[in-house]
């Protein structure tokens, strides 16, 4: 009997911490793949303006974003609203060009699909709006949504 | 014998990749994007015919350059705006003035009302962007309404909680979203968003 009792068994063995970092970087790795790291940087400055009836933007990959609002450099650029393309501020005319780009580098069963979202500041007028969107009328990119914040009422509160 | 290489030390590891871990928690961005879907017209030849639309399924909207909204003819205010919209679209009442209703078999639904109305909006160049997402939020809530109600009646749930396919449809077939916008020269019909 107590042929198989250790004799320094009341010691509390240690606890091996050698896969702890195994989990923390399954974490990280988790985090890393979720990130989103924002694509542009950002010239012109953007308070989107609040709505009640926003739906969320799916299929993130599809979207493709125009920027419009007053040039954070006004030195440079102005204080005009300006469209922002990509990573440089641009013009209507660049707009076609702009999403020939975009559909050139989503798959053909995408296409359909592809989204153009208008991020535009709320102080912004329509007339820039209305000439950005003809000229996606004119390319054929017909669908689109306008940013806007979530807000619990229209009045911004 | 060879030599015992020494073990190395692994307990600092989790303290780097930790390190790691909350410099991704924090600069990772959760945040969606959201806003309000909409789609545009196709662009027609400019000999191409225009819709005949009978005025009075109309429902004009206008917002001038000093952000003033303009319902019907007369100067309004955003708060009565989604209100108008559904009444002049459901017309209840029968008002000869409002939008013409029709019965229309849809599967699913049966013989329902399917309002003729079309929303036009009108905006000015010099109009705020912020004003135009607010006239067009109502807009987006009136017809939302409509359909939260025909849905709530029919199924039992709120049109953004159906979840089969075919019963959106039915919806969406039922009550369209019709919201014209007028171009500097003549108006053309957006329908959808979804």
């Amino acid at each position: 009997m107590g042929r198989f009792r250790n004799n320094d068994s009341k010691e509390v063995p240690e606890i091996n911490t050698g896969s702890m970092s195994d989990i923390i970087f399954m974490f990280l790795f988790f985090f890393m793949v979720i990130t989103t790291i924002r694509e542009a940087t950002l010239y012109v400055r953007i308070t989107p303006p609040g709505a009640t009836e926003v739906q969320k933007l799916e299929k993130k990959s599809l979207v493709s974003f125009i920027y419009i609002g007053p040039p954070m450099d006004a030195q440079k650029y102005g204080t005009e609203p300006r469209i922002q393309l990509n990573d440089q501020i641009s013009g209507v005319r660049d707009i076609a060009q702009f999403i020939e780009a975009e559909r050139n580098a989503r798959d053909e069963v995408d296409r359909p699909l592809m989204t153009t979202s208008l991020k535009a500041d709320r102080s912004v007028k329509m007339g820039i709006i209305t000439d950005v969107k003809q000229e996606l009328r004119k390319v054929n990119a017909l669908k689109i949504n306008y940013s806007a914040a979530k807000a619990r009422d229209v009045y911004g509160n | 014998m060879a030599k015992k290489s020494p073990t190395i030390n692994g307990g600092s590891m989790s303290d780097i990749s930790f390190l790691l871990l909350t410099f991704f928690l924090l600069t990772s961005s959760m945040d969606t994007d959201t806003g309000i879907a909409r789609k545009l017209p196709q662009m027609l030849p400019p000999d191409a015919p225009k819709p005949e639309i009978h005025d009075r399924n109309v429902f004009k909207v206008a917002i001038n350059f000093r952000d003033e909204l303009q319902v019907q003819g007369q100067l309004s205010d955003l708060s009565v705006l989604r209100d108008m919209a559904k009444d002049f679209l459901a017309n209840p009442s029968s008002d000869p003035k409002k939008s013409e209703i029709k019965i229309e078999e849809i599967p699913l639904l049966g013989a329902v009302p399917v309002s003729k109305g079309v929303v036009s909006l009108k905006s000015d160049r010099g109009t705020s962007y912020e004003m135009y997402i607010k006239v067009q939020n109502e807009i987006t809530a009136a017809f939302r309404e409509l359909r939260d109600e025909l849905s709530e009646e029919k199924f039992g749930v709120k049109f953004a909680d159906l979840t089969r396919d075919d019963q959106i449809e039915a919806i969406q077939d039922a009550i369209p979203l019709t919201i014209s916008e007028a171009e500097p020269t003549n108006a053309v019909i957006t329908t959808g968003g979804n």
